[in-house]
């Protein structure tokens, strides 16, 4: 089971989890069995055509999914994903 | 009978090898590593070109911070080749340095020859106490001082991350320090934005910023922006500043800034604080992504909370935004390896800091292209603009 790092924002989502497992070889399946666990997730991850929302980056531990094979990309055990929105904020 | 000091120098003179200045002149750009051993109030009457500068009576602490490889290519001098000589003899006989030459007649004979000599800005005595835990690092020197007096550094917002930044940047002597902000001290402020007081609440932030950095520092000039950064003033406020530091706290202008930044080659140091998480990275335009890279649009308005709405630890602002403070200095100095191509993430809570890499994008909207074709009506324009701030109101 892959680890998964949740953003502060996608936590209300999950039960304020900040970090959940999921079963997956690849990042598609892995993401996907995060969304069927947590619904909710689902619209924040995925686009209307399946693929990830582009505000949203996905790193397989350190390097942007994008880069590698996109959701194709495999995962191992052992690995993390880090979900990691845009976040602004200065706190005026 | 001990040897005189005549007979030491003549004997150490043997062992070592000196160079004739006209052979240093030629050797000037040839990777050579020119040391100059006087003492500080000699160095500042004027050097050879490009040297550096270890005074002999901190040679033995300092030389490897300057030198750290043991077969550079070396040259030492001073005044007439005396303790150039001594100062040789310690490289190589106790310190195991491989090639090291001492230069003869020191810069007695170099001035006579008629050679250029570089007469550099000195510190003031003043400067040079408030500073001098700064001078004793071979990293920033009076050199690297005088590169932080000679800065401009833009803040964006005086709040939570730009008060830290703003306290440590005029401690450490950054010369100019712009400060944009349109807001008030407010009570609820005070909790983390540790520039302003609780004498200031209602004051303008840009006018309590810059009471309490003069009241620090007074070698640093303030220069006050009391608006909200926007498309209509940005060209005005970025140019000729060196590094901005960014803790913008909405998308519309964090993109506007990432655009105008680009377009001016300056770069900015960015960080964002959440609850009790932080990122930040240096956005250096050309050299490594810029924001659009790492985000080429922003997230629906529900999952862009700002701190206001959320809440933030204390101090969490302040430890990412000495690390901005940490950023800019090194920038300014040209020294370490910037956070450019990662975006480091602090969790507080877990007391772990971790990174990813970002790339940068080579279909980039804007940093793929020249900075002069970025017009100024497509700044700050991301896709489905109108709708995020229909949904952000």
């Amino acid at each position: 089971m892959a680890t998964i790092r949740i953003p502060p924002v996608l936590r209300p989502a999950v039960g304020g989890e900040k970090e959940l497992t999921a079963g997956g070889s690849s990042v598609g399946e892995v993401l996907r069995a995060l969304a069927d666990a947590h619904p909710e997730t689902q619209s924040q991850l995925f686009a209307a055509d399946g693929g990830l929302n582009r505000y949203v980056n996905v790193y397989l531990n350190d390097g942007d999914v994008r880069v590698l094979d996109g959701l194709d990309t495999a995962v191992g055990e052992s690995d993390t994903l880090v979900i990691l929105p845009a976040m602004a904020g200065g706190a005026r | 009978m001990s040897p005189s000091g005549a007979e030491v120098l003549r004997q150490i003179k043997s062992r070592i090898d000196e160079v004739d200045p006209s052979s240093v002149h030629d050797q000037l750009s040839n990777g050579a590593v020119v040391i100059d051993v006087r003492e500080p109030e000699e160095w500042s009457t004027g050097h050879i070109p490009g040297a550096r500068h270890v005074p002999k009576s901190y040679f033995e602490s300092r030389i490897e911070g300057t030198v750290g490889d043991r077969s550079q290519h070396v040259i030492l001098y001073c005044q007439s080749g005396v303790r150039s000589a001594w100062a040789a003899r310690t490289m190589i006989e106790d310190l195991g340095y491989e090639h090291v030459e001492s230069m003869t007649g020191g810069m007695t004979l170099w001035k006579d020859r008629g050679y250029e000599v570089e007469v550099p800005r000195s510190l003031t005595a003043e400067q040079r106490e408030r500073y001098s835990r700064h001078l004793l690092l071979p990293e920033v020197g009076s050199e690297g001082q005088q590169k932080l007096l000679d800065a401009k550094v833009l803040l964006l917002g005086a709040g939570g991350l730009g008060s830290p930044t703003g306290l440590y940047l005029a401690a450490a002597g950054v010369g100019t320090l712009g400060i944009v902000d349109d807001d008030a001290v407010d009570l609820s402020n005070l909790q983390r934005q540790v520039i302003h007081n609780s004498q200031r609440i209602g004051v303008p932030k840009v006018d309590s910023a810059e009471e309490t950095i003069t009241a620090l520092n007074p070698d640093v000039k303030v220069e006050k922006y009391p608006v909200r950064l926007g498309p209509a003033n940005i060209m005005d406020i970025l140019p000729g500043y060196d590094v901005v530091v960014d803790g913008l706290d909405n998308f519309p202008t964090r993109y506007l800034l990432n655009d105008a930044s680009v377009r001016l080659q300056i770069p900015v140091v960015s960080a964002a604080i959440l609850g009790f998480e932080g990122q930040l990275s240096v956005f250096k335009p050309y050299d490594g992504p810029c924001y659009r890279c790492l985000f080429p649009t922003p997230p629906p308005a529900e999952l862009a909370p700002s701190c206001g709405a959320n809440g933030v630890l204390g101090v969490l602002p302040g430890t990412m935004g000495l690390l901005q403070a940490t950023e800019v200095i090194k920038l300014i100095l040209g020294e370490g390896e910037p956070a450019i191509g990662r975006l480091l993430l602090y969790d507080a809570l877990a007391a772990t800091l971790g990174e990813v890499k970002i790339r940068r994008d080579p279909n980039c909207p804007i940093c793929s292209r020249d900075p002069e074709s970025i017009s100024d009506e497509e700044m700050g324009v991301f896709p489905d603009y109108e709708a995020f701030c229909a949904g952000a109101h």
